[in-house]
């Protein structure tokens, strides 16, 4: 394996608190060093990142590829294409796959599909109980040996108080967070949107924020109670983060993440029924997205996933209520998170790289997530000034149902190179329209 | 003269300004007599397709399109849910196009789902009328409850309008609100909270507790349907305590500082929402709500397929001259 020299970028390692420009020298798959002026080796692979960020990859720790059960909207493969090209050097694929990811073989076969497509590490997660039907817990030890990082029933809450005690109490053998989706589906059921102005005109059926709030209130309280790690997923509500902050003042295990559609977007965005602003928990209100951000600032919450939620387009061409929910987001996040958070002046750079790929790796155990000499070779190389706008018809995803779609955001991935080898790399983009289409042909 | 003109689709009331609700009000006056001929037919939409595509139950809303269709001449098919490619599993968009294909000018959607209407509007070149699209609007039927309002009051604006029931299920709700509020008048909800859609009084209304209060406050009262099935979603308790706390009664009525008009579309739960003796009393105007139905319907296909509005509410009636309503087009042949 060729080495990497990575010249002159201004690297940033919140893992060791660091930020200034060096050279990044990675060999044999693992960062050999970090500093001014490394002499070039003769048979390395010499990459100029002046005026770049240099960072340990960005880690994902929430998305879904649909393999098996739905390979035409994403695969395994494409989505670690997808994450690539997005500056991800990993993510974390959900358990809600058809047949359901809650046995060894399943989660097996996602780490061996990974590892065919060479792209962006894949770690699966693995269900809470088996086929996420809340009843009977799936085998946690089984699948952490077979390569799962954490377990969940994510796209259907853990309704059963009980299942999600025991869950939570039998998830510190392993050391795995339990992460979960909050909903209520009493209150949820049937709806389509937030509950608020937006769907009282447009006559949809509304989810209000107390069907998150009462089960994040609840996690917490079991958190409390077993003393397990209940890791909260896509919060979008302020009185969500008002349960999280005190919570963790008190010191419970918990920890959560936000998207960024819920950091970006409101209800609004639902106005003309836009089926790709349809996604649960759904767009709240300006109110909420503010709290969200700010939660991202002080630390409330811990991390930025993105959901990525596949779907095809006929799928969202059709009546509100009947679309699916979610959007995808993985080749979207870093610009998102750079135009709406970083530029404003809520977040640094540094603590952007905090919360995209430090703290995903410290919360869920996952190696990378710092720049540290013998740390594995994962890295993203970042042009924070790059201008682009948003085309889904040049997404490595299968899918393109995003909302984001000629949007004007400013940072994207050059680089990402992952077990040292580079997995993507973008031509230089100051006119992101030169760009050419690539992965589909 | 520079009238409004309506667009190609009639998908709600909110989107509508007060000028063109009062033009679709003002033309739907002479079409009020083109009912009351022996020979109920004019020539304005002759040579028109119209489909009406209807993927919900409807008696009165599809036979008074039907009736308005006939009587100016189009031609119309009726397309259930039940029996078409729809139950054969066709998306929405795919019927359209297929019935586009066929080369159709108009089409009335009557859908479980709110937005089908704009849904299909975008998707298609033919004119879209919705004929109520889930919880969101029903705006002919507001129409025809607004037309109904001036007929009795001479005007809209500085009207007390009270809407009663499940609002937050209610499409008809939601084209009242929007088109009374237009149009200046003060338009109250009443009903059990558990029925009234979140933030509703960010939409322009007073909201009234109790039916008593809605009595105290209203002109007129437009009793909307309570659906059976929300006892069992659990909205309601029964229907039984509904009718006591918020029916409609004539003993309640009887305490009413002024005479109030009473509305309903229709078609009613006597003795849940509205007492029969009231329903059938001298107050109602349920019956004529029906049949201005019909010329406000009228009105709106018309001129949604360009009909000029000039002669509406002027001495050049539809009934004069030639004794024919005509779009624009063909008169300006003449």
């Amino acid at each position: 394996m060729r080495p990497i020299l990575i010249r002159g970028g201004r690297v940033i390692d919140p893992s060791r608190g660091t930020d200034g420009v060096a050279d990044v020298y990675l060999a044999d798959g693992a960062v050999a060093a970090v500093g001014r002026n490394i002499g070039q080796p003769d048979e390395a692979l010499v990459i100029d990142a002046t005026g770049k960020i240099v960072s340990p990859g960005l880690i994902d720790v929430h998305v879904h590829l649909r393999e098996p059960g739905q390979e035409d909207l994403e695969t395994v493969a494409s989505g670690a294409m997808a994450a690539a090209a997005g500056g991800f050097s990993a993510v974390c694929a959900m358990p809600n796959t058809d047949p359901v990811t809650d046995n060894q073989a399943a989660v097996g076969f996602i780490v061996s599909q990974a590892q065919r497509a060479g792209k962006a590490r894949v770690y699966p997660i693995g269900a809470i109980s088996l086929g996420q039907k809340g009843q009977q817990l799936a085998e946690f030890g089984e699948l952490v040996g077979a390569g799962a990082v954490a377990v969940s029933d994510d796209g259907k809450p853990v309704v059963s108080s009980h299942l999600m005690r025991t869950a939570l109490e039998y998830a510190r053998t392993f050391a795995i967070p339990v992460v979960d989706h909050c909903e209520d589906p009493t209150l949820s059921a049937g709806g389509a949107m937030h509950e608020g102005i937006v769907a009282t005109r447009l006559g949809l059926k509304g989810i209000p924020s107390a069907a998150e709030e009462i089960m994040v209130a609840r996690d917490i309280l079991l958190a409390e109670h077993t003393g397990g790690h209940v890791h909260l997923c896509h919060m979008s509500t302020r009185g969500s983060v008002e349960l999280i902050r005190r919570a963790k003042e008190k010191g419970i295990r918990v920890t959560a993440e936000a998207c960024p559609h819920h950091f970006t977007l409101t209800h609004e965005q639902c106005e003309g029924y836009n089926t790709n602003a349809k996604m649960n928990p759904p767009l709240r209100e300006p109110e909420d997205r503010e709290a969200i951000r700010q939660a991202l600032r002080d630390g409330t919450i811990d991390v930025i996933c993105t959901d990525h939620a596949p779907h095809h387009y006929d799928a969202k061409e059709r009546e509100f209520d009947d679309a699916p929910n979610g959007i995808i987001g993985l080749e979207t996040a870093l610009g998102l998170a750079i135009t709406e958070l970083v530029e404003p002046g809520l977040l640094t750079l540094c603590d952007l790289v905090n919360r995209m790929s430090t703290m995903p790796a410290r919360i869920f155990s996952l190696p990378g997530g710092t720049l540290a000499a013998g740390a594995p070779a994962d890295v993203t190389i970042t042009d924070p000034k790059a201008s682009w706008i948003v085309s889904p018809d040049q997404f490595f995803s299968r899918s393109r149902n995003t909302p984001f779609a000629g949007r004007r955001l400013t940072g994207r991935a050059e680089v990402t190179i992952v077990r040292g080898q580079i997995v993507y790399q973008g031509e230089p983009r100051t006119e992101p329209e030169k760009r050419v289409p690539r992965g589909r042909q | 003269m520079s009238a409004p003109s309506l667009g190609k689709d009639l998908v709600g009331l909110e989107p509508l300004s007060a000028e063109q609700i009062q033009l679709i009000l003002d033309t739907a006056e002479p079409f009020k007599e083109v009912s009351e001929r022996a020979i109920k037919k004019v020539p304005a939409l002759r040579g028109k397709t119209i489909v009406n595509l209807f993927f919900e139950a409807s008696t009165r809303t599809r036979i008074s399109f039907e009736f308005a269709e006939k009587r100016l001449s189009a031609d119309t098919v009726n397309v259930a849910a039940a029996g078409s490619s729809v139950s054969k599993g066709e998306t929405l968009v795919d019927t359209a196009k297929n019935l586009e294909a066929m080369r159709i000018d108009m089409v009335v959607i009557r859908h479980g789902s709110s937005g089908a209407a704009q849904f299909l509007g975008q998707r298609i070149r033919s004119n879209v009328i919705n004929a109520g699209d889930g919880k969101h609007e029903h705006p002919t039927q507001g129409l025809l409850d607004m037309l109904t309002l001036r007929d009795r009051f001479g005007r809209i604006s500085g009207l007390k309008v009270a809407i009663c029931g499940d609002i937050l299920h209610s499409r008809v709700a939601r084209s009242n609100i929007w088109g009374l509020t237009k149009l200046g008048a003060e338009v109250g909800v009443c009903g059990p909270a558990s029925l009234l859609p979140r933030q509703v009084e960010e939409l322009g209304v007073t909201i009234l507790p109790r039916i008593e209060d809605a009595i105290q406050w209203a002109d007129a009262l437009n009793v909307l349907r309570l659906q059976l099935e929300r006892m069992e979603a659990g909205f309601l308790p029964s229907l039984r305590e509904y009718n006591r706390v918020f029916g409609v009664t004539k003993e309640r009525l009887e305490r009413a500082p002024k005479e109030l008009l009473i509305l309903h579309p229709g078609p009613m739960n006597r003795g849940v929402e509205i007492d029969s003796d009231v329903a059938d009393g001298p107050h109602s105007v349920i019956l004529p709500q029906v049949t201005n139905g019909v010329a406000v319907r009228m009105a709106v296909l018309y001129l949604l397929a360009g009909g000029s509005p000039d002669w509406a509410g002027g001495s050049e009636s539809p009934s004069t001259s030639s004794g024919q309503a005509l779009p624009r087009e063909e008169r300006g042949e003449r």
